[in-house]
């Protein structure tokens, strides 16, 4: 009997497994199957330049299925919960699908409901996000409308997917409104639960340099208890307000309701507790995670998934030899920042090494840290890697999976 | 490395007083960094939320968020807040002598 590995998620992280997988192993050596409930790849980078006109909303949308080379398979099925016990999947049609090495890909999902009146009144009318497709279209129409007032955009609480990803919103809205001339009419407050800009200390003090220049306030350490759409507020859970006209905000993000309904698999918040450096799941040794369906301790990111992608294949390669894992993931991302004005900064780091300033990759390269317009055309040029690279799994020249150290400046933290 | 005293034993605290190594830590402590943190009394509940706060610590190397607390401990997060007020996974873990909670990025 040939070897069946099971991929739960068809988005960034389910389909660069596959990819690598089918590449290394020969058809009668293993059967990869993914399982997604539908055929509909969102280039999620993309969502943030939908609000403000930037991005078409159909262009970011591929089918997942011609993303997967040939000879896997691609079912279109929900999923109802794993059976680590019996290494089966329980499918949300009732059929059980087992497996010899599972693959949890299923990303994160948002679940503002969680939040106290999140979704009730003036949800999708004052109250957005952007963390959606739907979502950013539909703000995309209220900041058309917008004519002044005070735009709130929060974090409701961590972890998210690409935490830059709410920093940039705010750079961009700075632009948007220079443009169309109406910025002084408008009040831009960033809210965090954080107690800074970003959770790095080196990288918290440029952006939040960056946040001062463009005059959006910062609001740290703010915890969202409710979200008032029909009093127009936000109220943290020690009963501090921020008084908003458009809210932007960022909902809790949770692991796919099919990890928290399998027993054993997931954490509290949904997500597959693995060995950080393995990527193999602390109860299961045939079970593995990959990108933001993964608890461990780096961001979830794209770049995250991408360079976690080359140490799963290879690890599971191992397990089916019957060797020991040692392919190691160091936590690596990559991060291009829009700051607006056809600029962008670059960050890069991982588990032990917080982002600093220099170049990337080497000596000669991106700037780091800094403000550039070549990091702008990188960020643009990335969708069209992201489809016809990443995706297929392909090597791209200079990006190795371990964080390159040359052309890093180390300096103090404040 | 600072230290701080409690309970007449003097511990070893990094810069924003978080314990460095949980095992210097006593229950006789935690109303003394308690109540230097405004908390003058600790009720059940409080107790509740510290052991458990060690209890993951001893078992995932971390202490657990406040949305994990929440979801773990029987406390919600309203509840958490008056009990720690500020940030409860913070405050908690300072009490119950455990590490700064590793933050998500």
């Amino acid at each position: 009997m040939t070897t069946r590995i099971v991929i739960l998620g068809g988005g960034t992280g389910g389909t660069i497994a596959a990819n690598r997988l089918r590449r290394l192993l020969r058809a009668k050596e293993a059967e990869i199957v993914v399982v997604d409930q539908d055929d509909r790849h969102v280039y999620q980078p993309g969502l943030l330049f939908v609000p403000f006109g930037l991005a078409d909303p159909e262009e970011l949308c591929r089918s997942r299925r011609a993303q997967l080379h040939d000879g896997i398979e691609l079912l279109d099925c929900g999923i109802d919960h794993v059976e680590l016990d019996a290494s089966s999947v329980r499918l949300s049609d009732g059929r059980d699908l087992a497996y010899d090495i599972l693959v949890v890909a299923s990303g994160a999902v948002l679940v503002p409901e969680e939040t106290d009146g999140l979704t009730g009144a003036g949800w999708g009318d004052v109250v957005h996000t952007f963390y959606s497709l739907e979502g950013a279209a539909a703000l995309a129409t209220a900041l058309e409308r917008f004519r002044g007032g005070r735009l709130v955009v929060n974090v409701v609480d961590m972890p998210i997917k690409c935490p830059v990803a709410p920093l940039e919103f705010c750079f961009l809205a700075d632009w948007y409104f220079r443009e169309r001339e109406i910025r002084d009419r408008v009040e831009l407050t960033y809210v965090t639960p954080l107690d800074g800009a970003f959770t790095k200390p080196v990288a918290s003090r440029a952006l939040a340099g960056l946040l001062d220049e463009k005059g959006v306030r910062l609001v740290t350490e703010f915890n969202t208890g409710t979200v008032d759409g029909a009093g127009g507020r936000l109220v943290s859970y020690d009963d501090r307000e921020i008084p908003f006209d458009l809210a932007v905000v960022v909902p809790i993000h949770g692991g796919a309701p099919f990890v928290g309904a399998s027993p054993g698999l997931g954490d509290e918040l949904g997500f597959v507790p693995v060995d950080e450096r393995t990527l193999q799941s602390k109860v299961r040794p045939n079970v593995f995670a990959i990108g933001d369906a993964a608890g461990v301790p780096t961001s979830k990111a794209g770049s995250v998934t991408h360079f976690e992608g080359e140490v799963l294949v290879e690890n599971i390669r191992r397990r089916l030899a019957g060797e020991p894992l040692d392919a190691s993931f160091d936590g690596h991302a990559n991060c291009f920042i829009e700051t607006g004005f056809g600029k962008a900064l670059l960050i890069d780091f991982n588990y032990d090494t917080e982002p600093l300033p220099g170049h990337f990759p080497a000596g000669v390269g991106l700037p780091l840290l800094r403000e550039s317009r070549f990091n702008h055309l990188g960020k643009l040029m990335f969708q069209w890697i992201y489809w016809h690279s990443l995706l297929p799994g392909r090597a791209i020249p200079g990006l190795g999976s371990a964080m390159p150290e040359h052309g890093k400046r180390h300096v103090e933290a404040p | 490395m600072p230290t701080a005293t409690y309970a007449d034993r003097t511990v070893e605290v990094n810069d924003e007083g978080f314990f460095v190594d949980p095992a210097q830590w006593t229950e006789e402590m935690a109303p003394e960094i308690a109540e230097a943190e405004g908390i003058s009394q600790l009720s059940e509940d409080h107790w509740r939320v510290i052991k458990l706060m060690r209890a993951e610590y001893a078992e995932k190397g971390s202490g657990p968020s406040v949305r994990a607390l929440g979801k773990t401990s029987g406390v919600s997060v309203k509840e958490l807040y008056q009990l720690f007020p500020k940030g409860p996974a913070k405050l908690a873990a300072k009490i119950a002598g455990i590490p700064k909670p590793r933050g998500c990025i």
